[in-house]
C-alpha cells in the first residue's frame, strides 16, 4: 500500500498523457466544421452529401466491430436493411415522425444484432466472413420473397416522412436530408467515441490485438463481442433508417451483398480502427463514385477497384493511417 | 499463513457456493492451493499427459522441469483450461475447476504467463495492465466513462509497471519494447489479476542471464500467499529459487522432491541433467 501511494504521484505525467490522447484535437473540430460547408459551398450537392453522411455512419458502425474488436463481417448490410425497412414500414403503416422512427429502427436492428451475436461470437476470420455473408444473403432472399410486406424487387413505395422535429420539411434540394443525416451521424459519432475510449473500448482493442490472451487476464471475450456487435447493428440500423427516411424509398439493394462489400471497401479505404476512417472513406468513395460514374456509368467500379488496390498496397492502414504516418514523418526532427 | 489459507478457502467456497471437503490425496495439515488428480490427454497417438497428479501447497515455489517435449506447457494448458483433459480433475483450493472456463479460472486466481510473449502489440503497457486491472475489478465492461476517469485502476497499473521497471516506457506501443521488457510486461499482466496461483511458463526465456536472475528474485519475493509453479530450463535458477521440483518425462511425472533429492537422484541425472546441457 505504501508503494502504491508513492507511485500515485509518479503516475501523474503518464495519466496526464493518457488524458491528452482522449481529448478533442483541433483537426477534429475543423473536420466537423468543414462538414457544415456543403450548405454554403455546394448547395447543389446536398443530396450527395446526405448519402455520404449515411455511408459514413454505416462505415462507422462496421468500424466498431472490425476496426476495434477485429470482428470481420461481410453481411453488415443485414442490419442496415433491417433499419431501412423498419423505418419505411413504420412511416407507411404507422406513423411518419422521423426521429422516433429512427430510434425504433435502430432498436430493432440492435435486437437482430443481439440475436446474431450469439452465433458469431465464437468465430473468427474466414468462418466469420462466411457466417455473416450467409446471414446477409439469407435475409435478402427473405425480404425478396416477402414481397407483400417489402414490395420485393419493386422496392417499398409510399413512404411519407413528416418534418424533422415538426420543423424541417424534407425538401427537393436535400437541405433537410443532409442536416438530419449529419446531426444523426455526429451524435452517434460522439457515442462511438465515448464507447471506444472507455475500458470496454480498451477491452475490444485487446480482443483485436490478441484474442487468445484475453481469457488469460480474465476477460469474458464472447460477452464483449456480443455487446459491441449489438451496438454496431443498432448503429447500422440507424444508417439504414436514415436512407429510407431521406430518400422515401427502400429497395432490396439496402440488404444486398453489394452494400456489405461497399461498406467494407469504404472502411478499408479510409482506415479501420480510427473512428474517422469510415467517414473519410465514405467521402472519397461516394465522391469518386459520383465522378467516375459520370465519366462512364458502366465501368466505374474499375476505378474503385484500382483505388482499393492502390490504397491497400501503399497505405496498409488506409488513407488516415497514411496521413498519420506522413505527419509523424514531417514532425520528426531532421537527423 | 493459516489465516491466509482459510481466507483463500473461504473465498473459493463463496465463489462456488459450497464448501466441499479437500480433494483426496492431499496430505492433511498443509492446504493445497492447486491440485491435479489423474490428468490425461493425448494428441493422436501421442500421450502428452499420463495420469498426472500433484498438489501445490499454499505459498509454495515449485519448479517444473523436464526435457523438451515432456509436456510441461501442455500441463499448464490443462491446468488453466486452455486444453480440456480427457480424464482427471483440477482443484483450485477446495473447488473443482475442471470444467470452469479459462477466464473464470483467472478471476478465481489461477493465472499463467506464456513462454512466447503473448501480448497486445498495439496497446501501450499502461493500457494493457490497466485493462487487466479493470477486468479484475469488473469495470472492463463499462462503456460510458473514458479510461482516464478510472484513476485508481490506472494508478495501480502504473505502480505494477514501476515494480517491473517499465514505468518509463509505459505509453509506448508494446511492439516497440525490447524483448526482455516484454517478458516483464508478461509478469505485470499476470500480477495485475491478483493471482493466488501463478503458473509461469519459462518466464525468463530469451532474457540475458543477469536479468533472468533478477526476474527470478522478483518472483521469489512475491507475497507468500501467492503459490508459484514455474517452468525453467536453467538448473542454477531452478535450484536457487524452487522449494520443490517436479520432473516430467514423456507426458508423465517422473518424480517430485526437494532440490537436494532431485539433484541426488540417479535416474533424473541420467534422463535429464546428465545430458549435460544445463548444469
Amino acid at each position: 500500500m505504501r508503494e502504491l501511494t508513492g507511485a500515485a504521484a509518479a503516475a501523474g505525467p503518464a495519466l496526464a498523457a493518457l488524458d491528452r490522447r482522449a481529448r478533442w484535437r483541433p483537426a477534429e473540430l475543423v473536420f466537423w466544421a468543414a462538414a457544415l460547408s456543403p450548405f454554403v459551398l455546394f448547395p447543389a450537392y446536398l443530396q450527395l452529401a446526405s448519402q455520404i453522411a449515411i455511408a459514413a455512419l454505416f462505415a462507422l458502425s462496421l468500424d466498431l466491430i472490425l476496426g476495434y474488436a477485429g470482428v470481420v463481417s461481410l453481411g453488415h448490410a443485414a442490419f442496415f436493411g433491417i433499419g431501412a425497412y423498419c423505418a419505411g414500414l413504420l412511416s407507411k403503416y404507422a406513423w411518419g415522425e422521423p426521429v422516433s422512427g429512427l430510434l425504433v429502427s435502430a432498436l430493432l436492428a440492435g435486437l437482430a444484432g443481439y440475436a446474431v451475436s450469439f452465433v458469431i461470437a465464437g468465430f473468427r476470420h474466414l468462418a466469420l466472413i462466411m457466417i455473416t455473408l450467409g446471414l446477409g444473403l439469407l435475409l435478402q432472399e427473405a425480404a425478396n420473397s416477402a414481397s407483400w410486406l417489402t414490395g420485393g424487387a419493386d422496392g417499398l413505395q409510399g413512404i411519407d416522412i413528416r418534418p424533422v422535429l415538426g420543423l424541417f420539411k424534407f425538401d427537393l434540394y436535400g437541405r433537410t436530408a443532409y442536416g438530419y443525416a449529419l446531426a444523426v451521424l455526429f451524435l452517434l459519432f460522439l457515442l462511438a467515441r465515448r464507447v471506444i475510449q472507455s475500458p470496454f473500448g480498451l477491452s475490444l482493442r485487446g480482443i483485436r490485438e490478441n484474442a487468445v490472451r484475453m481469457p488469460a487476464i480474465g476477460a469474458p471475450t464472447r460477452r464483449r463481442i456480443r455487446k459491441i456487435f449489438t451496438m454496431a447493428a443498432a448503429m447500422a440500423g440507424a444508417a439504414g433508417a436514415l436512407l429510407a427516411q431521406t430518400t422515401s424509398t427502400v429497395s432490396l439493394e439496402a440488404l444486398s451483398f453489394q452494400r456489405s462489400a461497399d461498406v467494407l471497401v469504404i472502411l478499408i479505404l479510409g482506415g479501420a480502427g480510427r473512428l474517422y476512417g469510415g467517414i473519410v472513406g465514405a467521402l472519397i468513395y461516394m465522391v469518386a463514385r459520383d465522378r467516375f460514374s459520370g465519366l462512364n456509368p458502366q465501368y466505374w467500379y474499375f476505378w474503385i477497384g484500382l483505388l482499393l488496390v492502390l490504397v491497400v498496397v501503399l497505405l496498409p492502414n488506409g488513407i488516415l493511417g497514411g496521413l498519420r504516418r506522413l505527419s509523424a514523418w514531417r514532425l520528426r526532427p531532421a537527423s | 499463513m493459516s489465516e491466509l489459507t482459510s481466507a483463500a478457502g473461504e473465498a473459493a467456497g463463496a465463489a462456488s457456493g459450497n464448501r466441499p471437503p479437500a480433494p483426496a490425496g492431499v496430505p492433511a495439515g498443509r492446504a493445497a492451493a492447486l491440485t491435479a488428480q489423474g490428468l490425461r490427454k493425448h494428441f493422436g497417438s501421442l500421450q502428452v499427459a499420463r495420469d498426472i497428479s500433484f498438489h501445490l501447497p499454499v505459498g509454495a515455489r515449485f519448479a517444473l522441469i523436464g526435457p523438451n517435449g515432456a509436456g510441461k506447457t501442455t500441463l499448464i494448458n490443462l491446468l488453466t483450461g486452455m486444453l480440456r483433459p480427457e480424464s482427471g480433475r483440477i482443484f483450485l483450493g477446495r473447488d473443482d475447476v475442471t470444467s470452469v472456463e479459462p477466464a473464470v479460472r483467472v478471476k478465481r486466481g489461477l493465472v499463467r504467463t506464456f513462454q512466447i510473449n503473448a501480448l497486445f502489440p498495439d496497446l501501450a503497457p499502461l493500457e494493457a495492465v490497466a485493462l487487466a486491472v479493470c477486468e479484475r475489478k469488473g469495470s472492463a465492461g463499462a462503456f460510458w466513462r473514458p479510461l482516464p476517469a478510472y484513476r485508481d485502476e490506472l494508478e495501480e497499473a502504473y505502480a505494477l509497471l514501476q515494480s517491473v521497471h517499465l514505468a518509463e516506457d509505459c505509453l509506448r506501443p508494446t511492439r516497440e519494447l525490447a524483448y526482455g521488457q516484454q517478458r516483464l510486461l508478461e509478469m505485470a499482466l499476470a500480477l495485475a489479476t491478483r493471482p493466488r496461483v501463478l503458473l509461469l511458463d519459462e518466464p525468463a526465456a530469451g532474457v540475458p542471464r543477469d536479468e533472468s536472475s533478477a526476474l527470478f528474485a522478483a518472483i521469489a519475493a512475491l507475497p507468500d500467499d501467492i503459490t508459484v509453479l514455474f517452468i525453467e530450463h536453467d538448473m542454477s535458477l531452478v535450484f536457487r529459487f524452487a522449494s520443490r521440483i517436479i520432473v516430467m518425462v514423456a507426458g508423465g511425472i517422473l518424480m517430485e522432491g526437494s532440490p537436494a533429492e532431485i539433484a541426488g537422484d540417479a535416474q533424473v541425472r541420467e534422463l535429464y541433467l546428465g545430458k549435460g546441457g544445463h548444469v
